[in-house]
């Protein structure tokens, strides 16, 4: 059969074409360009050489050993210098020229410490419009070992938002320790050594027993009244008129 | 325009391109030629023992109960990562959840001051529950942003760390349509697709990622997957372990624990 | 960073309802995406109504063959454009040809593209118009007589075996574009559809949807195209033509319809986590486009217009004045079709918690006149190509156009 003249034509382009992609693909580029395993390694390469900032906690007690000493005692243990002081590696490297920053106002620690509802139960909070206002929280507070000397205000310090609560209602006058026995190792380490609650219907029954010699908080039958549960499983002892 | 004129124009077009672009690529390549090889496992430069990549898998663990969102991770993930500091690109960030008593459910990002925003949770006596959740990008076994790009400038690494080649980016924007995470943004800077890398460049020296290092209470654990004593295994062991959109079959190597059902 | 983009994310932030995540403020894939399926469509389709013509023998639509063909070449050209202009790094689209990745859809682009081209349009073409060109540079002289010549590679032979031989080439060749052309538009639905992370787009109908809706786009611009054509030449219309390549329009529309009508129940009935933030999408930010310009003026109307034209046996007059609306409305709702996937895709969070929102540049690579010159751009390569290639097969006395 004779090949027709048109596709004679039209073979030689195609053949061009093809040859054209071909030579390029295969000779004209250089191996570098179309190596993906060269690309990858040399992506790592360039993502390897990028600066460390922050140099991390272990080379900075290599100078601060006191510091760190101090810190890994406190409940600050578990923090990081540079999650203070910001990234450090520039210090490192020149101590003398490049001073990482300490903050010392009011406006850096509430970052942590202010109060949020989001955050963890447990989780050291306080309000700072009312955590004595305008003192640097350093003038109490060593931010390597931030326990204050004495706990200040007793039980308020940290469970200020019960003392508002209580200081509205009828139980206002009652300090803490009139249920609550609390250790000396609580305010040390306030989850591991917990304060006592009254495990018994007879302790608010004392005031609220009808048979009390005290006359004002209101009585009721501790033998029918709510049985068997005890008083604060319904009542919220810290705000009693609350509804339940 | 006509045929021969345009098969010409391409004939010519494409190789140019080619061409032009392999002498630019070849200088490159001569600058990093050295490190190539070192990687490639001859290793002539002297130093600690060789990486092997193979010998590692890296992931995250976000213990959702210990964090605080006090954004100190977002902003340390700035500094190390230069990301741009303006509030819409990140690398890491953290979402506030609201669980209201009624089931509705209010989110919003801490990392992103908007006028809506409020500075902290009002206390609210319908609220069920109330916590956060940092995100990033989760490094999937699968990872969809590799599947889609078209030119392979984003991989997986075989110590498990999804990175972007930003020398071949195209800036299609194809994978970050493809994350179902939202972990990718465009950099405004380079026109390329960004993201978390794990602070590769630190964890290859032995050091934390930066959100890890700066984390206060240490609700992100960074460790590899293959070693058995790592915290993050340990951790894994401990804890009941949810994954973040786990339908997609995506295997996020960011593990949460105590994750409510709400978040996604 | 300019100051600028700041200022526009801040604003758009401040649009925003509901959750989403940080990084999803921008929208990334702006009208430039919307254009693009929108022309690749235009070319399917356009493809499909030429190919009517030698694959299943319908005479009637002969008029528009040649037309036809070439509207899908002038689109098809255009087709990569806005693509290459949408890129954050448009100099470094050759890497797409060097290391294409394999797993993705998006890479395919290159191939799919160069073989359609190249293998399938450009071929048929050639072979349409080898006998053509040849008698056109007999008769010519100068810089056309060149052109032509060159076009048809310098081929001489006219012979009736050769001519035969034409003739069955283009057959072969239709036979693989149809596939080809279905693969094309199919394709870029694939490009949507296997987003899984996005359920808006991730559905395995989208090819199915795309093309559809693609033929229908082509079919009603192959006839907008020939209207205009006759009237600026002052020619009569084939109404025989018209009446039929109109009804293959109605059937288009209805299956377009219907395929768009499952996928949104199925949506509906699965009813997944995230059909409560789509119904938000559709309500809110979606209405106008969707409901009102998709539906109802895209689809209800024309599909209302061209049952009256049929049915009514209304004069010559009366048919090309409602047909010629039809098309225009047609072509209005799958631009909506369009922008309502890509756009609206990306109006909602992947946290299915939020709303976005997007705000159209004027200027810019990625702004509206962009889009408008692109859409214009086919328009002037078709005037261009049919000065050089005629539209109607010469008869052998007949002199040349141009």
């Amino acid at each position: 059969m004779r090949i027709p003249e048109q596709v004679k034509r039209l073979a030689v382009v195609v053949a061009v074409i093809i040859a054209g992609v071909l030579v390029t693909r295969f000779y004209a580029i250089p191996r570098s360009l179309v190596s993906t395993d060269l690309h990858r390694s040399s992506t790592v390469q360039r993502e390897l050489a990028k600066p460390v900032k922050f140099a991390g906690s272990e080379i900075c007690q290599g100078c601060h050993e006191a510091e760190g000493i101090k810190k890994n005692r406190s409940f600050h243990r578990n923090l990081s210098c540079e999650g203070c002081h910001g990234p450090a590696t520039q210090h490192t490297e020149d101590p003398m020229a490049v001073k990482p920053p300490a903050p010392r106002d009011r406006k850096f620690c509430p970052v942590c410490h202010a109060y949020d509802a989001s955050r963890p139960t447990g989780f050291p909070q306080i309000n700072p419009t009312v955590h004595n206002p305008l003192k640097p929280c350093i003038a109490c507070h060593n931010p390597h070992d931030p326990t204050p000397p004495q706990t200040p205000r007793a039980c308020s310090a940290c469970h200020a938002q019960i003392e508002r609560t209580k200081a509205v209602s009828s139980h206002a006058l009652l300090v803490c320790t009139t249920c609550h026995t609390v250790s000396e190792q609580h305010k040390k380490a306030p989850r591991t050594a917990l304060p006592s609650k009254p495990q018994t219907r007879e302790f608010c029954a004392k005031c609220h027993g009808k048979d009390s010699p005290q006359k004002d908080p209101p009585k009721i039958d501790v033998t029918t009244h709510g049985t068997p549960y005890l008083c604060w499983q319904c009542h919220y002892p810290h705000l009693p008129e609350g509804r339940g | 325009m006509n045929k021969r004129d345009f098969l010409k124009g391409l004939i010519l077009f494409f190789p140019a391109g080619g061409v032009l672009g392999a002498l630019a690529g070849e200088l490159d390549a001569k600058e990093t030629a050295p490190a190539q090889t070192g990687t490639a496992g001859a290793a002539p430069k002297p130093g600690p023992k060789a990486y092997d990549p193979k010998a590692h898998y890296y992931g995250m663990g976000i213990e959702i109960d210990k964090c605080i969102g006090c954004n100190r991770c977002v902003e340390a993930c700035k500094a190390e990562n230069d990301v741009p500091r303006e509030p819409f690109f990140f690398r890491t960030w953290i979402e506030r959840y609201v669980i209201k008593k009624d089931g509705d459910v209010v989110v919003e990002s801490i990392s992103v001051k908007s006028k809506a925003s409020k500075e902290t949770a009002q206390e609210d006596s319908d609220v069920l529950r109330t916590f956060f959740v940092p995100k990033l990008c989760n490094h999937c076994v699968h990872p969809p942003c590799v599947q889609v790009c078209p030119v392979g400038a984003t991989f997986a690494t075989e110590d498990g760390v999804v990175l972007i080649d930003s020398k071949r980016c195209i800036g299609c924007r194809y994978c970050i349509q493809a994350c179902p995470y939202g972990a990718r943004y465009l950099d405004p800077r380079t026109k390329t697709a960004d993201k978390c890398s794990f602070c590769y460049h630190r964890v290859r020296q032995g050091l934390l990622p930066a959100c890890v290092e700066v984390c206060p209470t240490q609700a992100r654990i960074f460790g590899d997957l293959k070693s058995k004593a790592s915290r993050l295994v340990r951790f894994a062991r401990m804890n009941k372990i949810h994954v973040l959109k786990p339908s997609l079959n995506t295997e996020p190597k960011v593990y949460y624990a105590q994750l409510d059902g709400e978040v996604r | 960073m300019s100051a600028e983009m700041t200022e526009g994310l801040s604003e758009l932030l401040e649009q925003i309802t509901g959750f989403i995540y940080p990084n999803e403020i921008e929208i990334h894939w702006s009208i430039l995406i919307v254009v693009y399926p929108y022309i690749t469509g235009l070319v399917a389709g356009a493809f499909i109504l030429a190919s009517l013509v030698k694959v299943f023998n319908v005479k009637d639509v002969q008029p528009t063959y040649r037309l036809a063909l070439l509207t899908a070449l002038a689109f098809l050209l255009v087709a990569p454009l806005p693509l290459l202009l949408h890129l954050g790094r448009p100099e470094l689209f050759y890497e797409i040809l060097l290391t294409p990745n394999v797993t993705s859809a998006m890479a395919m682009f290159g191939f799919v593209y160069a073989w359609y081209l190249m293998g399938v349009l450009l071929l048929e073409v050639w072979f349409e118009y080898r006998r053509d060109l040849i008698v056109m540079a007999g008769r010519e002289r100068g810089l056309m007589r060149w052109i032509h010549r060159a076009l048809s590679l310098f081929s001489t032979d006219t012979s009736e075996a050769a001519l035969a031989f034409d003739r069955k080439a283009i057959r072969a060749i239709t036979i693989v574009g149809i596939p080809s052309a279905f693969l094309l538009h199919g394709y870029v639905g694939f490009i949507f559809g296997s987003v899984k992370a996005n359920p808006w787009w991730s559905s395995v109908l989208m090819p199915i949807v795309f093309l559809m809706s693609a033929i229908v786009s082509g079919i009603a611009l192959v006839i907008f195209l020939y209207m205009m054509l006759a009237a600026i030449r002052k020619e009569p219309v084939d109404m025989r033509c018209l009446d039929t390549v109109t009804s293959y329009l109605f059937y288009a529309v209805i299956v377009d319809f219907s395929l768009e009508a499952l996928d949104f129940i199925h949506r509906l009935y699965e009813s997944e986590e995230s059909v409560k933030i789509l119904g938000k999408l559709i309500t809110h930010k979606l209405f106008m486009s969707l409901f009102v310009l998709q539906i109802l003026i895209g689809m209800f109307i024309p599909l209302g217009i061209l049952v009256v034209a049929k049915w009514r046996k209304l004069n010559e007059d009366g048919r090309k004045l409602l047909y010629f609306t039809a098309v225009i409305l047609i072509q209005l709702g799958i631009f909506s079709t369009r922008w309502n996937v890509v756009i609206g895709g990306q109006l909602f969070s992947k946290s299915f918690r939020g709303l976005m929102a997007y705000k159209m540049e004027v200027m810019g690579i990625e702004g509206f006149l962009a889009a408008i010159v692109l859409l214009a751009l086919p328009f002037v390569i078709l005037a261009v190509l049919i000065r050089v290639l005629p539209t109607k097969r010469l008869v052998d006395e007949a002199p040349g156009p141009a």
